[in-house]
C-alpha cells in the first residue's frame, strides 16, 4: 500500500516509515502541511496518516480543506492528545479513524484494514499464489471460486506467508507477528494456527511446509 | 461547593424604607403646612368679620344735638351668623366707662394703642373667645370722647373648621403618602432591576461558559462587571493554561514514546537471538505500560476537572455505547475476541457525554485486556427504571475473591493480574464518573465462575 | 288641736311648695298625669296657651305612657326672669319670643341637643343645636267684620293707614296693639317691623293719633275685636286668631301683602333641667310633629313650609341668630322705646 505520513517529528516519522516498509508498504513523508498538500496534489495514496500538531498549523485544518476539495483518500489521524478532546472534532471533520500515540502497529494495521474495507473499491489487495487468491483487506481466501473468511490471526499469518512466499519463518518470528507484546504465548500456539491455515488451503496446489528445526514455508505443492 | 453567602440587608429593602420614610416625612410636613395655612386663613376670616362688626357699630355712632348717640346696626350682629353659629358677646365703653353690653367681658391686655384695632384671644365664661377691639375719637363740646367697641365670638366654628381642615389635610396627606409609597416601591424594584438581570444572566450560563459579561449595565455597576470580567479572563487563562499544559504534556511524553516503540518493533523483526528478542519485548511492554499510565492519568485529571462542574445534556446512552464498541472492535479482533453488544432498551440519560464515553471506553478496554484470546466479551444495556444498567461480561480471569471492593481505589490492581499491562485507574475513573452522575459501579465475578461482570448504572433522565 | 292640724297641713303644704318657691308669676298651670305606677315628670315652662299646646303633650304621653307633664304658662318676660335670674328648674322652655330664647342660648343658659331629628332641620330652623323652631306663625292684622262691612278690607299697611286716616271717627279708640314695653312678643314684632320698613312708624303715628288701646296678649285682642270693642288689632298672632273658631264669623284675619313677619316658636332645654334626656325626646317629638309628620291631628299650629318664600313672597320669617340680640341691648332698647312712646302715646 501507498501511505502518506504527515508528521513533524523526524525521529518518529523515520521509525514509522521504516516499520511500515518492513511490511512492504511504500511511505511518503511530509513534515508539514504545505508539503502534505503538495504530495496529495501530485500523488494518489491508499491511506493518509495525519498528525494533529504540526509546525505550520493544525492537522484538522488540512483535513477540512482536503475533504472540501473532494479528497477521497481515507485518513487515519495520529494523535498524542487525550482521545476524548479530539474525538468529536476529528471524525466530524472527515477522518475515518484515529489512533493514539504510541500505538501498536498491529492495531494500526487492523484499523487500516477496517478503514479500507469500509471504503470499498480502491486498492485491490488480492494476491495470488498458485490457485489460491488471498484478499488481505477482505480477509478472505478464495479457492476454486469459494471464498472463506479468515479469522484475525489466521489472516495475519497467511498474509505473512503470502507477502514472502518460499521464505522460511521461524516459530518465534511468527509469534512476534501474531501476538501482542504482553501476550505470553509459547511457540506451540503457532502450530494451531498453521494447522487451521492448512485446512483452509486444502485441495489447492499450495502448501505450508514444515521445515524441521527452522520453521514454516509457503510453497507450491 | 461554593461557600454559603450571608446576605447583610437588602438594597431593595433599604431603598424602599428610605423612600418610604422620606415620603412619610414629606407627608407630615405637608399636612402640617396645609393645616397651619388653612388655620391662619380661617382665623383671619373670623377676625375680618368681627372687625366688620366693630366697624359698623363705630361708624353708626355720632354726635347729635350735643349728645353721643351710639347705635348698634342690626347687621353688626346678624352678619356674625354668616360665618358660624357661635355665641356673641360685646361691650361698648365711653372714655373707658362701661356703656352697654356684657360688663364682665374682659378688655384686651394692650389697650394703649388706640389707633389700630386689637385682635386678641380671651377666656370668657370658661370658653375661649376671639375678640376684636377698636376705638373712635369723637369731639363733644370740644372735649374728646373715646368710644371703644369690642365684639367677640366663641370659637366653636373655628374648631369645627379646623377639624375639617385637619381631616382633609390628613386624607390628602394619606393619599399622597399612599401614592408615594407605591411609587417608592416601584422605584426600589426598578433600581434593583439591573442587578437582578445581571445576576440571572450570569447564573443562566453553563459551567463552561467563560465568555465575558457584555450585558448593558448602569454606570454604577460597570466597575463590578469589569472586575467580574477580569476575574473570568484570569480564570479562562488559568484553565486554558491547565488544558494546554495537559495537552502539551501528553504530546511531549507520547511522541518520543511512539518513536521508541516503533524502533523497538523494527529491531524485534531484525534480531535472531532469543535473549535479545526477550529484552526487546520487555522494552515494548514497558513502553505500553507508561503510555497507558500517562493516558489514564490524563483521563483521570480530566474526569476530576469535569465532575466539579458537571455539564448536563441529554445523552443517548445506547448510541454512545455503540460508537465506543465500534471503536474497540479492531482491538478486540486482534485477539480474536468476539465483541457483542446487545442494546435491549433505549435509554436517555442526562450528564456529561465526554465523561461517560471515557468511562465506557475504560471499562470496555479493561474487559478486552483481561480476556484471553478466542473468547467473548459481551456488552448489555438494560433498563430497570429508574436506572439504566450497562454491563460488561468477559471470560477472563475474574476478580480476586478478596479485596474486590478496593479495586476502585486509585492504582489498585487485582492480585491476579500482575502479568498484564495496566495502571489500575480504569475502574477508578469509571467509578468516579458513575457517582458524579448519581449512579454507581458494581464489580463481580460471573455466576458460572468464568470471567467477570462489571456493571455501571445511571439514573434515567 | 285644730290649730295644730292646720299648722301641720300648712307646714306640709309649705314643704311641698318650697322647692317651687319663686317670684316670677305663673299665669296658668296644668298637670298631665300618667297612669304608670312611678311616673317620670317632665316640667315645661311655656308662653303658649295651654289649650293650644295640649295636643302636643298628649301625643307625647301616648308614645311615652310613663311620662307625666307639668305645664306652667307664663309671659315671655317672666320666662326670662325664671331662667336667667332665678335658675328655676324646668326641663323645657317654650317661647314665642325668639330674641329672648336666643339670648338665653347665647348667654349659656341652654343645653345642646343633637339627634337624627335635629339633623333634619333646615339651617334657619335651629340655632347652635340649642334653640329649635317648631312653628311658623305670622303676625296678622285682625279686623272686625262688622266694622268693615261697608269698607274695603285693607291688604297692606299702606291701605290700613289710608282707611284709618279717612275714617278717624270710626276708629278713634277702636284700634289696638301689643304694649311693647311689657310684651316680649310684642316688642319682637315691633322691632322686626321697624327694621323692615318705614311704614311701621307711620302706622304707629296714625294709630297713636286715634287713641290706641294697648294689650298684653293676642287672646285679649281677638276677644275685643270679636265682640266689637275694637275694630282693628295690629300684630296679632295669626295662629291664635285662626284657632278661635268661636270668633271666626266676626273677624277678618289679614296677612299683610307688603310684608308679613313670621315668628318661629322655639323650644330649648335649660341648663337647670332635671331630666335633660327626656327633654331631648320631647324636643324630637315637637320636631317630628312640626316638620316631619304629614298628619295634622296632633299639630295645632299652621303647617310649616320648608320654603316659605317660594310660596308667598311677602312672608318674612324672623331669622334666628345673634342679630336678635341687637334690640335687646339696653341702649338700643331705650332708644326704640323712646321713639315708640313718642309715636304711640303722643304725650
Amino acid at each position: 500500500m501507498r501511505f502518506l505520513l504527515v508528521e513533524d517529528n523526524e525521529q518518529l516519522a523515520k521509525a514509522i516509515c521504516d516499520r511500515l516498509s518492513l511490511d512492504s508498504h511504500i511511505v511518503d513523508h511530509a513534515g508539514n502541511l504545505s508539503l502534505a498538500s503538495e504530495h496529495v496534489a501530485a500523488t494518489t495514496y491508499d491511506l493518509i496518516l495525519l498528525d494533529i500538531m504540526l509546525p505550520d498549523g493544525d492537522g484538522r485544518r488540512f483535513l477540512r480543506r482536503y475533504r472540501a476539495g473532494a479528497g477521497k483518500t481515507p485518513v487515519i489521524v495520529l494523535t498524542a492528545r487525550s482521545e476524548v478532546s479530539d474525538r468529536v472534532g476529528v471524525l466530524d471533520l472527515g477522518a475515518d479513524d484515529y489512533i493514539t500515540k504510541p500505538f501498536d502497529f498491529s492495531e494500526l494495521e487492523a484499523r487500516c484494514r477496517a478503514v479500507l474495507r469500509r471504503q470499498g473499491g480502491g486498492a485491490s489487495n488480492c494476491k495470488r499464489f498458485g490457485n489460491v487468491d488471498f484478499d488481505a483487506l477482505a480477509g478472505t481466501v478464495t479457492l476454486n471460486g469459494t471464498a472463506t473468511a479468515l479469522r484475525n490471526k489466521e489472516l495475519r499469518l497467511l498474509e505473512v506467508f503470502f507477502n514472502a512466499p518460499e521464505q522460511i519463518f521461524s516459530k518465534s518470528k511468527l509469534v512476534d507477528r501474531l501476538f501482542s507484546y504482553d501476550e505470553d504465548v509459547s511457540e506451540n500456539a503457532i502450530e494451531v494456527y498453521v494447522a487451521r491455515l492448512r485446512k483452509h488451503i486444502e485441495g489447492s496446489n499450495v502448501r505450508i511446509i514444515t521445515v524441521r528445526g527452522l520453521g514454516y514455508r509457503l510453497s507450491l505443492a | 461547593m461554593s461557600a454559603e453567602l450571608k446576605a447583610t440587608g437588602s438594597i431593595r429593602r433599604r431603598l424602599s424604607l428610605q423612600l418610604l420614610s422620606n415620603a412619610a416625612l414629606l407627608t407630615l410636613l405637608l399636612v402640617f403646612i396645609v393645616r397651619s395655612f388653612a388655620q391662619q386663613l380661617a382665623e383671619q376670616s373670623q377676625d375680618n368679620i368681627l372687625m366688620a362688626s366693630v366697624t359698623s357699630i363705630l361708624d353708626a355712632s355720632a354726635i347729635q344735638q350735643g349728645e353721643l348717640i351710639v347705635d348698634i346696626p342690626y347687621s353688626a350682629f346678624s352678619m356674625l351668623s354668616n360665618l358660624s353659629d357661635d355665641r356673641v358677646f360685646y361691650r361698648i365703653d365711653k372714655n373707658s366707662v362701661f356703656l352697654t353690653g356684657y360688663d364682665d367681658l374682659p378688655n384686651p391686655a394692650s389697650v394703649k394703642n388706640t389707633g389700630s384695632p386689637i385682635f386678641s384671644t380671651e377666656i370668657y365664661q370658661d370658653r375661649e373667645i376671639r375678640m376684636v377691639t377698636a376705638s373712635r375719637r369723637l369731639a363733644l363740646e370740644n372735649q374728646p370722647v373715646e368710644l371703644r367697641v369690642s365684639v367677640a365670638q366663641t370659637r366653636n366654628g373655628q374648631d369645627q373648621t379646623l377639624e375639617e381642615i385637619s381631616r382633609m389635610a390628613m386624607l390628602f396627606g394619606g393619599g399622597f403618602f399612599a401614592i408615594s409609597a407605591v411609587l417608592a416601591l416601584f422605584s426600589a424594584q426598578s433600581t434593583v432591576g439591573p442587578l437582578r438581570r445581571l445576576a440571572s444572566a450570569v447564573s443562566r450560563r453553563g459551567p463552561r461558559d467563560l465568555r465575558p459579561v457584555t450585558d448593558r449595565v448602569p454606570a454604577e455597576m460597570v466597575p463590578l462587571v469589569k472586575s467580574l470580567n477580569q476575574f473570568i479572563e484570569r480564570l479562562k487563562i488559568s484553565l486554558t493554561r491547565s488544558e494546554d499544559f495537559i495537552a502539551e504534556a501528553a504530546h511531549r511524553v507520547r511522541t518520543p514514546l511512539a518513536t521508541v516503540r516503533a524502533q523497538a518493533e523494527i529491531t524485534l523483526r531484525r534480531v535472531e537471538k532469543d535473549e535479545n528478542r526477550a529484552s526487546l519485548k520487555e522494552m515494548i511492554r514497558a513502553i505500553d505500560d507508561s503510555s497507558r499510565a500517562a493516558g489514564q492519568l490524563l483521563d483521570h485529571a480530566m474526569v476530576t476537572f469535569r465532575t466539579d462542574h458537571l455539564e448536563q445534556s441529554q445523552i443517548d446512552l445506547a448510541a454512545l455505547v455503540g460508537e465506543t464498541v465500534d471503536r474497540l472492535k479492531a482491538v478486540a479482533e486482534l485477539k480474536d475476541i468476539d465483541l457483542t453488544y446487545n442494546e435491549n432498551d433505549p435509554a436517555k440519560i442526562s450528564g456529561d457525554a465526554i465523561l461517560i464515553q471515557n468511562a465506557v471506553r475504560n471499562l470496555l478496554d479493561n474487559a478486552i485486556k483481561y480476556s484471553p484470546m478466542d473468547s467473548r466479551v459481551s456488552v448489555e444495556l438494560v433498563r430497570q427504571t429508574p436506572w439504566v444498567i450497562l454491563s460488561f461480561h468477559d471470560q477472563g480471569l475474574g476478580f480476586p475473591q478478596t479485596g474486590a471492593a478496593g479495586l476502585t481505589k486509585r492504582f489498585a490492581r487485582g492480585s491476579n493480574v500482575a502479568g498484564i499491562v495496566g495502571s489500575g485507574l480504569g475502574l477508578t475513573i469509571a467509578d468516579e464518573v458513575a457517582r458524579a452522575h448519581g449512579g454507581d459501579l458494581k464489580i463481580a465475578n460471573n455466576a458460572d465462575g468464568v470471567g467477570a461482570c462489571v456493571s455501571i448504572s445511571f439514573p434515567l433522565s | 288641736m285644730r290649730l295644730n292640724i292646720v299648722s301641720l297641713v300648712l307646714a306640709a303644704a309649705a314643704v311641698c311648695v318650697a322647692p317651687l318657691a319663686h317670684s316670677f308669676e305663673i299665669e296658668h298651670r296644668q298637670n298631665f298625669a300618667s297612669k304608670a305606677a312611678q311616673p317620670v315628670t317632665l316640667r315645661i315652662l311655656s308662653t303658649a296657651d295651654i289649650d293650644l299646646f295640649a295636643p302636643l303633650i298628649l301625643s307625647f304621653q301616648a308614645e311615652n305612657p310613663k311620662v307625666a307633664v307639668t305645664y306652667h304658662a307664663v309671659s315671655s318676660t317672666e320666662l326670662m326672669r325664671a331662667l336667667q335670674d332665678e335658675q328655676a328648674p324646668y326641663d323645657i322652655a317654650v317661647s314665642s319670643a325668639m330674641d329672648l330664647q336666643t339670648k338665653l342660648a347665647n348667654d349659656g343658659f341652654a343645653l345642646a341637643h343633637r339627634s337624627t331629628e335635629t339633623n333634619l332641620l333646615p339651617e334657619w330652623g335651629k340655632w347652635r343645636d340649642h334653640v329649635f323652631a317648631f312653628t311658623q306663625e305670622p303676625a296678622a292684622i285682625v279686623l272686625s267684620a262688622k266694622a268693615f262691612a261697608n269698607l274695603p278690607v285693607p291688604q297692606t299697611r299702606q291701605d290700613l293707614i289710608s282707611v284709618l286716616r279717612d275714617h278717624p271717627d270710626l276708629f278713634r279708640g277702636r284700634v289696638g296693639t301689643y304694649d311693647v314695653r311689657s310684651s316680649g312678643l310684642g316688642y319682637l314684632f315691633a322691632t322686626q317691623d321697624a327694621r323692615t320698613s318705614e311704614t311701621f312708624w307711620r302706622l304707629a303715628e296714625v294709630m297713636g293719633h286715634l287713641d290706641i288701646q294697648l294689650y298684653c296678649c293676642s287672646g285679649a285682642m281677638i276677644d275685643d275685636v270679636s265682640s266689637g270693642k275694637i275694630a282693628v288689632a295690629y300684630n296679632v298672632l295669626g295662629s291664635y286668631a285662626m284657632a278661635r273658631r268661636d270668633a271666626k264669623a266676626n273677624i277678618h284675619i289679614i296677612t299683610p301683602q307688603d310684608f308679613t313677619t313670621v315668628m318661629l316658636r322655639t323650644a330649648l332645654i335649660p341648663t337647670t333641667a332635671q331630666r335633660p334626656a327626656l327633654a331631648g325626646q320631647f324636643i324630637d317629638h315637637l320636631i317630628r310633629a312640626a316638620w316631619l309628620d304629614e298628619t295634622t291631628d296632633n299639630y295645632p299650629f299652621p303647617d310649616i313650609n320648608r320654603d316659605p318664600l317660594a310660596s308667598n313672597t311677602s312672608l318674612r320669617p324672623i331669622r334666628m341668630g345673634p342679630g336678635l340680640l341687637v334690640y335687646l341691648d339696653k341702649l338700643k332698647k331705650r332708644q326704640f322705646l323712646n321713639e315708640w312712646e313718642n309715636a304711640i302715646l303722643q304725650p
